[in-house]
């Protein structure tokens, strides 16, 4: 709802990739206003952008899937695009909705970015069929990692300056002033690596309906904890096995993943590996056997595991992984996330700037409050299980 | 007699690729250790069975390729193209998008009903090619959406249609610690719907054909191919030409019928599945040798574990149920012809209890992630609602019950 990032784009060098036609612009900007993106500008544009979405499905031999790519925290991105989501379900209701979702960090410039989290995350809730949440704290340790790695030129290797892991061509030395190009890349190669079994042939496909199928038992629970490994390249092309396997444990290390979470210390509820590069079924088997024992997966679901071969790595790497976890390890960010708001909440502070848009009242927040509390208490009720031994319910008994 | 082949989603597709390219080979095999009118009586016999001549005369395999996205039969088409010595027929193959996204009941309840005319006109193109038609083979995955659900829905269809016909389903077994998480509701809505409407299920276990590949023939790391060569070559010797009778010499024209006939004796019992041996890398091929004996020995062993070997073992009456005698239940097809540069090879189709365990497995798996309700609104959205997967429970705990109780 302003023009600064969209001309920017423009002018830059993709310029040629985006329809110049499939672009709505404001002036003023949302404000860090989640009523205002939501409620003023969702009335505002909703005919423009149903126009637009139209044109760009009927382009399409078989529309599968919606990618919404945004922030929790600001005003456009957390209220436009949720209310983008409900146009979605309302005018496309057999397409899957996956919603990619920055969450504010701890040191969050934004100071209203917790109302507008909990007024998005009701909308999430409701009307997306797959979350992945990610929060920049963890993208820009993971940055921060890989300048570790290069400084020290640790195991002999250099990252290739055309990897895709860096960011794209010469912003190599950009990084210290801009460390969002980087680590958006970062999001972008987990964009690149969940619809590469989709775009490229492998002894084992995966579709996007397929992640939606497998990861989502219950329709509340649909928030996907992602890892991408490796974080960087490996100059050696033969990779010998103790390395490949390297890349599966890192999968699971709280490090890797791209919110502050710790997979392995909570119960996973399904857990999908998505494999890319020279890599065989004996390989992905002998790591899971390897790894299962130190995982807790719930009762019903002890061998949740969705896996997929890919042949084409990524440009610049020999094989990648991308681990997507539905685990209760995402109930610490959205507890930390119902504090922050109830903090502000309760002294009323900034709320007007919310109450005076037309269409919003305090029952929008305490509603937001309760879908956001039911989700948590969900996560609560599966970790309690986590202890007790599995009860398993007779079986049918038949006469022979 | 003809048998045509569908080949549903990737697993089949990718898999059915490897039988037609394995009867190929083998019956255009240079060491068939025999006589030359021999091997072309062989050769014309393999090939009525499965290809049916093109003009340049490169056979075309009697085979219809479906799968709801396009990369899989893209693959498959090329790759036997390539290869110069067969191929798939040009118009033989049904395509769409948007795949099945692992649910059975988007394979069945939508994919099913919306392509049926197109898929059976297929088949129907590829039955009339037949002189006569023995039955249909189809090679589909439990696990999956595609080959499972519109697998089961294109069984139903073939049995409506074409109900003179048999029809034999090759399922492929799942790993049991998981390729796909719904892979145990799946394969129950399979099995459940597969035993109405088909003839006998020929089961193969990626477990255990893993274990052979890592055990037998040596392979390092194994890949999704060296599987499917293996069962491939399983299959091929199941079903390439034998003599029709004791001292006949020529082969049999009912494949299809005389495994039924010969294998379920009762509706209730369908499942069968194969081992055979010699398995070796082809390295080793060339060092060894075998004796008759030692073969029978061998498989002997493989159906009975710690059973004490005799000759002329398999006609030992304690092997059988009782309702059966061993002249019924045993019977033995052969021909001189080597199969596949094996100089001597033993094929064992059984229809015996040791599925019963990897059932009862899944079963279990299934009932426990239903209790649950775990991924049950998939299934619902696309029509199968919770009683459906009741009727599959008891239908399949029968079946595990009959099979427990052959042994009194």
């Amino acid at each position: 709802m302003e023009e600064g990032v969209v001309n920017e784009i423009l002018q830059g060098p993709l310029r040629d990739v985006f329809d110049s036609k499939q672009l709505i612009t404001d002036i003023s900007g949302s404000g860090n206003n989640w009523a205002v993106g939501h409620k003023v500008f969702g009335s505002l544009y909703q005919e423009q952008i149903l126009e637009k979405l139209r044109k760009s499905a009927e382009h399409c031999d078989c529309l599968q899937c919606f990618f919404v790519i945004h922030s929790m925290g600001g005003g456009t991105g957390s209220g436009l695009g949720t209310f983008l989501l409900k146009v979605l379900e309302d005018e496309f209701p057999e397409v899957y909705r996956f919603v990619t979702s920055v969450y504010p960090s701890g040191e969050d410039d934004v100071i209203t970015s917790p109302y507008n989290s909990m007024l998005a995350m009701k909308e999430l809730n409701e009307h997306a069929d797959c979350v992945l949440p990610i929060d920049n704290q963890s993208l820009f340790d993971i940055i921060s990692k890989i300048d570790l790695m290069v400084n020290s030129g640790k195991l002999g290797t250099a990252i290739k300056p055309k990897s895709l892991v860096t960011s794209s061509a010469g912003a190599f030395k950009k990084r210290q002033e801009k460390p969002f190009d980087a680590m958006n890349n970062i999001v972008a190669n987990l964009l690149l690596n969940l619809t590469s079994s989709a775009r490229f042939e492998g002894s084992l496909n995966m579709d996007l309906n397929e992640i939606s199928m497998n990861l989502v038992p219950f329709p509340q629970l649909h928030y996907l904890v992602s890892s991408l490994t490796p974080l960087y390249t490996l100059a050696d092309v033969n990779i010998p096995s103790r390395r490949l396997d390297q890349m599966f444990s890192d999968a699971f290390s709280k490090d890797h993943q791209l919110i502050q979470a710790d997979p392995k210390h909570s119960l996973y509820l399904a857990c999908a590996l998505m494999v890319r590069g020279n890599v065989q079924i004996s390989d992905l088997r002998r790591n899971i056997e390897r790894l299962k024992p130190s995982l807790r997966f719930v009762s019903w679901n002890q061998e949740g595991w969705k896996t997929s071969l890919c042949s084409v790595p990524p440009v610049g790497h020999s094989h990648s992984l991308l681990a997507l976890a539905n685990n209760t390890c995402v109930k610490p960010t959205f507890i930390e996330l119902r504090e922050r708001f109830t903090r502000l909440y309760k002294k009323r502070a900034h709320l007007h700037h919310y109450l005076q848009i037309e269409g919003m009242e305090e029952s929008c927040f305490t509603e937001a409050m309760s879908s956001l509390s039911a989700l948590i208490q969900e996560y609560n009720q599966l970790d309690a299980t986590k202890s007790m031994p599995a009860e398993d319910l007779p079986r049918l008994r038949v006469a022979v | 007699m003809s048998i045509v082949t569908v080949q549903l989603g990737q697993c089949g597709n990718q898999i059915g690729f490897e039988v037609f390219d394995a009867l190929f080979s083998d019956s255009h095999c240079p060491q068939g250790l025999c006589s030359k009118r021999e091997n072309e009586a062989y050769q014309a016999s393999c090939k009525e069975r499965f290809f049916s001549e093109e003009e340049n005369g490169v056979p075309i395999a009697r085979a219809v390729l479906v799968d709801m996205e396009p990369k899989v039969i893209n693959q498959t088409l090329s790759k036997a193209a390539h290869s110069g010595r067969w191929k798939y027929g040009q118009h033989s193959c049904f395509c769409q998008k948007q795949g099945s996204g692992n649910n059975w009941a988007y394979g069945y309840s939508v994919h099913g009903p919306r392509h049926e005319e197109s898929i059976m006109n297929l088949i129907q193109k590829e039955v009339e090619k037949c002189d006569s038609l023995n039955g249909f083979l189809i090679i589909m995955s439990m696990a999956g959406g595609t080959g499972s659900g519109l697998g089961a829905f294109v069984t139903q269809n073939l049995q409506d249609r074409y109900s003179n016909s048999l029809k034999m389903n090759q399922i492929i077994w799942p790993y049991g610690t998981g390729e796909v998480i719904v892979q145990n509701y799946n394969s129950i809505l399979t099995l459940s719907h597969l035993y109405r409407s088909s003839d006998a299920l020929l089961i193969h276990e990626n477990d255990a054909v893993h274990k052979i590949c890592a055990k037998l023939m040596n392979i390092k790391q194994i890949s999704f191919r060296d599987i499917n060569q293996v069962l491939a070559h399983q299959l091929g010797s199941v079903f390439q030409p034998t003599y029709s009778g004791e001292g006949s010499f020529h082969y049999r024209r009912n494949p299809l019928g005389d495994l039924m006939e010969n294998l379920v004796p009762h509706p209730e019992f369908k499942m069968l599945g194969v081992r055979n041996i010699p398995q070796m890398s082809e390295n080793s091929l060339a060092y060894s040798t075998f004796t008759w004996a030692g073969l029978l020995k061998h498989l002997r062993q493989m159906l009975i574990s710690n059973a004490k070997m005799e000759e002329g073992a398999f006609k030992d009456p304690a092997l059988y149920t009782s309702w059966l005698e061993p002249v019924h239940a045993f019977s033995v097809w052969k021909t001189q012809r080597a199969f596949s540069k094996y100089e001597k090879s033993a094929a064992l189709v059984s229809n015996s209890q040791f599925l019963v365990k990897p059932l009862d497995m899944i079963v279990g798996k299934a009932w426990n992630m239903f209790a649950s309700k775990a991924y049950i609104h998939q299934y619902t959205k696309f029509g199968i609602e919770e009683e459906d997967f009741l009727d599959s429970f008891t239908l399949l705990e029968q079946v595990i019950a009959s099979y427990c109780n052959l042994g009194f």
